[in-house]
């Protein structure tokens, strides 16, 4: 094993783990900044310059809070699930590439944390993994709004995760890896179409469209998001899985919901978009700029629709966007079977 | 490779460790005062009645069941769509075919009305 490389990927990876905490701090801060601003309000601006240190009051008032374990909760497993989601969530992260190699004082860095070459599959399993937690909260509450949360959670999930895996085939069709190091590298060649008068860039949103949509419309799904957020509908499940939580337990789910839209939107980036290909000074600013496009999205979902119904939200799963990407499969398989010139 | 494994490894121990942290620190300065009333399950002030694990629809089970073959059959599209240009023509009919059949089991699923929440 080469230690130096060891040590260095583990140190980057520390970093990156506080990076995708206090992203998730300011992201909450933004999105009710900017949910404010849609909604014309003011918004959190008490504590500090424009509110900016709202995201440190919460957290520690919620730090500070009462962690109440109900008499009906399975006490162990009921402790443990958020933890759960708190560890699954940042640790997608570790494949998402943040550029090429550096050098920090004689040593090669690598500015991700792990290319290994089922980065795809292992960022999917992760979010497999993370029902767990949604579901072994929801069960060891001992409550059935938390019951029923957690079931429609699961069930959400699980139905949004196969558009998802299947979104994605026509990107590996293209680019014969599941590496994202690999997927990004296939992106920064520029197309040369009409005899090299125009560049245009080989990001795959321009060569897969359709899996393009379906992987946006999943990803919401998969991260509980609004219009998608039947799992936590105040309206009538009240809080969902996490109505028994308080205090930090709480805030971990929170905290993992958060930092899986992040991932996500780094994801659609990397693999959509061209990661941190661009114009100009190709790098993580251009990352993080794409990236916060997707979050802002997010955020103008959840001001502009209303929420789903359950019937019609697994009907869109299983009815529309699975066919189509079983369609988009086929077809892509096609068209790139014309392009090698094998039909 | 491997080495990749590992370092994540190590940053899921870290991560597991953080959150530990995290919730001993907030041991220290929470307060800690339950009441009978305080660990009542939330039900919107009603008192529980019955113990809530009652059951549920059936249909989570099929979807349940519907995912595991969907799943899979994800799971054996990857290998194909990475190896695309080596298996050529012959591993794209395959593959189609396979994807027939199974849409073929999901209008079966959908006629039958297993699709359906109501």
């Amino acid at each position: 094993m080469n230690w130096s490389a060891f040590i260095s990927s583990y140190i980057f990876a520390f970093i990156v783990l506080n990076v995708m905490l206090g992203l998730m701090a300011y992201m909450t801060y933004i999105e009710r900044k900017v949910m404010a601003a849609m909604q014309d309000r003011v918004g959190p601006n008490r504590t500090g310059p424009f509110g900016l240190l709202q995201p440190i009051a919460d957290g520690v008032k919620l730090l500070a809070k009462e962690d109440i374990v109900p008499k009906n909760a399975d006490r162990l497993v009921f402790l443990i699930a958020p933890l759960i989601s708190f560890v699954l969530a940042p640790l997608s992260a570790a494949v998402i590439p943040f550029g090429g190699t550096i050098t920090v004082f004689g040593h090669d860095v690598n500015l991700y944390v792990a290319d290994i070459n089922v980065a795809v599959l292992y960022v999917l399993a992760l979010g497999g993994m993370g029902v767990y937690g949604i579901i072994l909260g929801g069960y060891a509450s001992g409550n059935r709004y938390s019951l029923l949360g957690a079931l429609r959670s699961a069930a959400q999930v699980v139905s949004y995760e196969l558009v998802l895996g299947l979104s994605l085939v026509g990107i590996f069709i293209l680019s014969g890896s599941l590496s994202l190091v690999e997927i990004l590298n296939a992106q920064q060649q520029p197309l040369t179409p009409f005899g090299g008068a125009i560049q245009i860039p080989n990001w795959y949103i321009l060569s897969q469209p359709l899996g393009f949509v379906l992987f946006l419309i999943a990803a919401v799904a998969e991260t509980n998001r609004a219009p998608f957020d039947l799992p936590e509908a105040e309206s009538e499940l009240i809080g969902g899985f996490h109505t028994e939580y308080s205090g930090f337990r709480f805030s971990f789910f929170f905290l993992a919901e958060y930092i899986n839209m992040i991932v996500v939107s780094l994801m659609a980036a990397t693999l959509f978009l061209g990661g941190i290909d661009g114009p100009i000074a190709d790098g993580v600013w251009w990352l993080a700029a794409k990236a916060a496009l997707f979050l802002l999205f997010y955020i103008w979902l959840r001001t502009t629709l209303p929420r789903f119904r359950y019937d019609q939200l697994m009907g869109l799963a299983w009815k529309v966007l699975l066919p189509l990407a079983v369609i988009n499969v086929a077809l892509t398989g096609l068209i790139r079977l014309w392009g090698l010139g094998l039909l | 490779m491997l080495q990749g494994y590992a370092v994540i490894g190590l940053m899921l121990i870290t991560a597991i460790l953080m959150g530990s942290v995290l919730l001993l620190l907030g041991r220290l300065v929470r307060p800690y005062r339950p009441t009978p009333t305080k660990l009542q399950p939330y039900e919107s002030g009603i008192p529980d009645v019955d113990p809530p694990k009652t059951r549920y629809t059936p249909r989570f089970y099929i979807v349940a069941m519907l995912f595991v073959i969907f799943d899979i059959e994800a799971i054996f599209l990857y290998p194909w769509a990475v190896s695309f240009v080596p298996l050529g023509v012959y591993g794209y009919v395959t593959a189609v075919v396979f994807l027939t059949i199974l849409l073929a089991g999901l209008l079966y699923e959908w006629k039958k009305g297993a699709l359906e929440w109501v």
